[in-house]
């Protein structure tokens, strides 16, 4: 019944019973040996992670997983999703009930120390904000002053949320709820007044739960920095390794204007650094311990960053989001990959 | 014997085994130990506090906070959902036609529902039915519900509550000392005048203060009084009236065991229904009644952690947020437990203590 703490002493017993889950190399092996990617993902966050009508998973993080499975086995098809409240996710990635989580989880000092996680590069860069009612009328978080605030609980958000009203000397009342369908819930019946979470998740709950989207806004200051990253456990320098490139390989692909459709094309270009990155030329693959074709696989079955962008949460999605910050270097934002050689 | 010794050594053994893997694991997989963190801030609001309390806070005051807050829904709910669950037991036996099937209704109705779909019940029905703090009904003046919770005016704060207090107190532990010293209690008209001169003393002295504290509107919310918040008294009322569904049957039960020899007897001697109730069956009925009864206090006081699903700050909602920010799953899931042991073993205790005095001698 205690769901989230069933869990949490399940982990304590999974962490008391594992001989050893985390050695050097273990993880990549024992995907390998499995046969498929336990990818960690968000239990329903539309654009994000959430089965669609006929039941697949679909979204912006579950997409990075299937990436990591096609540059493992050339097959996006072969990852096993398992859903995680905020609560069970650091614990479930520790114990070894998954081996990548990619569940809109912000990359912080004390997640990559403390908890024994190593950070991918970001996939989206985020924000906090705060959602309210329209009819409120209210045009700042600076007039949010003694207002009652609906917010999840185990998340950065509780964190920054208090740093933000400190520093601003106003007082709130905090209302922490475990499960994010009963917050959405508590705030759309007018129990708190504000809704805070990262922005992108706002859009994405105003899109998929509000009764009606156009009765509420999204204030306009962002009070804290959410880079939202895929992450593995500690003790496997080979598994990181390769989900990090994957995630660099979809940025390099649209930085070089190589899509999904274009991505056969490509293969035929005489740019040497496109003939090394899709495995034209041998190199890519070899360090890392899996096939040269890798890139090409992900990028023609996955798509390159922009396109798992724009079908997940951009304008080809319900959020309408803005590719902002989250644009190449090239355009601006901070997608940056590093060389592929 | 022999198997004894060994069971428990095996069960040692296995233990040790499992916290060394644990700290082996722990250390590969750089993940901290330990209950340094209790002396950390928290960063972290707790949403509602009987003692003064902010983000700045440590981990170890958050958890105190906490721990009170659980305190406070397991204690006023006990206390209620005892006389409750009386109330309606003794309904269940009731001659009444129309009693009796309501008190029957209510039993099967609430025992037979999990315990999690009534407070989302009662959290829906308190946010959803009720209307938002502007609108907010006024069932007695000065008094306010709405989606916001129930807000009552309150004393306002002053010395002189410290000194009735402070009165009382005294009275009380001079009563007992005398009724030691006369091996008999003073009578209680005489008792209770000396405790509510007392109160009245101490109240004079300090120029009989009669402010209260009120409950207005201000921006969002109300401020001033006293507030009950949404999430408290859907808790409180999904764990009274589960509970007290358990009680009721226990209580009839208890009282259908007593002899009905007994009632036809005390009947012949020619007392009253009430006082046969009091002096014949319920003296009888209680030696049966309060060991069970004591097993569904201890239930109300754990089940009182599913706070956590409709946002009361409880003891484990608390302890769930460290969990979350620190990563400390092991440390923070001994706490939960220490903690809910520690508090139903002092309950079963003191329940102990009162079953020997009412027993037989
Ligand atoms: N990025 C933040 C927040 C992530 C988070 O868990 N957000 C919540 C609120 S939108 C969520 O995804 N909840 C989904 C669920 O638990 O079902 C973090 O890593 O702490």
């Amino acid at each position: 019944m205690r769901r989230e703490w069933v869990a949490a002493a399940w982990t304590v017993l999974t962490l008391a019973m594992a001989s050893g889950v985390a050695q050097a190399g273990t993880t990549f092996d024992a995907v390998k040996a499995r046969g498929f990617v336990q990818c960690g993902t968000n239990v329903g966050l539309a654009g994000f992670s959430s089965p669609d009508s006929n039941g697949r998973w679909t979204g912006l993080d579950v997409d990075i997983c299937r990436a990591v499975a096609t540059a493992l086995f050339g097959d996006a098809e072969k990852v096993k999703f398992i859903p995680l409240s905020t609560q069970q996710r650091f614990t479930a990635l520790q114990s070894g009930e998954v081996d990548l989580l990619s569940r809109n989880t912000t990359w912080t000092l004390t997640r990559d120390t403390e908890n024994g996680l190593h950070f991918a590069p970001a996939t989206f860069y985020d924000g906090q904000g705060f959602m309210v009612a329209k009819k409120a009328g209210i045009k700042s978080a600076l007039e949010l002053d003694g207002a009652s605030i609906c917010v999840q609980t185990g998340t950065t958000t509780e964190l920054n949320l208090s740093d933000y009203f400190r520093s601003h000397k106003m007082t709130f009342q905090s209302v922490v709820i475990e499960a994010l369908s009963e917050v959405n819930h508590a705030f759309f019946s007018g129990r708190c007044d504000v809704l805070t979470s990262d922005t992108s998740q706002l859009a994405s709950i105003r899109a998929a739960d509000a009764p009606n989207p156009d009765d509420y806004v999204i204030l306009p200051e962002l009070i804290s920095k959410e880079p939202l990253a895929p992450a593995v456990r500690h003790g496997d320098d080979q598994w990181f390794d390769l989900v990090r490139w994957v995630v660099f390989a979809t940025l390099e692909a649209e930085e070089r204007g190589i899509t999904s459709k274009t991505v056969d094309a490509a293969l035929t270009s005489p740019d040497p650094t496109v003939q090394r990155l899709l495995g034209v030329q041998p190199g890519v693959g070899h360090s890392l311990g899996i096939d040269d074709k890798w890139v090409y696989n992900v990028i023609k079955q996955v798509g390159n960053y922009g396109e798992i962008f724009q079908r997940n949460v951009g304008k080809e999605s319900p959020l309408k989001l803005d590719r902002g910050v989250n644009a190449l270097w090239t355009q601006g934002g901070l997608m940056y990959s590093p060389p592929f050689r | 014997m022999a198997i004894q010794v060994l069971l428990v050594g095996a069960v040692i053994g296995l233990v040790g085994w499992l916290a060394a893997n644990a700290l082996d694991n722990l250390a590969r997989g750089s993940i901290a130990t330990g209950f340094g963190f209790l002396s950390r801030p928290s960063n972290f609001e707790v949403g509602e506090c009987l003692i003064p309390c902010s983000a700045a806070d440590s981990y170890g005051r958050a958890f105190l906070v906490g721990l009170l807050n659980t305190l406070k829904v397991g204690g006023i709910g006990l206390v209620l959902t005892t006389l409750l669950g009386t109330l309606i037991g003794i309904g269940l036996l009731s001659s009444n036609w129309l009693a009796a099937r309501l008190a029957r209704v209510y039993v099967e109705l609430v025992r037979n529902v999990p315990l999690l779909l009534q407070l989302f019940l009662w959290y829906a029905v308190i946010t959803e039915a009720l209307p938002g703090p502007r609108q907010a009904l006024s069932p007695l003046p000065n008094v306010f519900l709405s989606n916001r919770g129930l807000m009552v005016p309150m004393l306002a704060a002053s010395p002189a509550w410290l000194s009735v207090g402070i009165a009382v107190i005294a009275v009380v532990v001079i009563l007992l000392i005398i009724g030691r010293w006369r091996r008999r209690p003073l009578p209680p008209l005489m008792a209770g005048s000396l405790l509510v001169g007392a109160a009245l003393l101490a109240w004079l002295a300090w120029g009989a203060p009669t402010a209260l504290d009120v409950p207005h509107l201000a921006g969002f919310n109300f401020r001033g009084g006293m507030a009950f918040s949404p999430e408290f008294l859907a808790l409180l009322l999904g764990l009274v009236m589960y509970t007290a569904a358990f009680i009721a049957e226990i209580v009839r039960s208890g009282i259908l065991a007593v002899d009905p020899g007994q009632t036809e007897a005390a009947r012949a001697l020619g007392l009253s229904p009430g006082l046969i109730l009091r002096l014949v069956i319920l003296p009888q009925a209680l030696r049966l009644i309060v060991p069970p009864l004591t097993s569904q206090h201890l239930n109300l006081l754990k089940n009182s952690s599913l706070a956590v699903a409709i946002g009361y700050p409880d003891v484990v909602s608390v302890l769930d947020t460290t969990i979350n920010q620190t990563g400390q799953a092991i440390e923070g899931v001994a706490m939960i437990m220490g903690v809910f042991l520690v508090i139903n073993l002092t309950l079963s205790a003191l329940m102990n203590w009162y079953n020997a005095r009412i027993q037989l001698r």
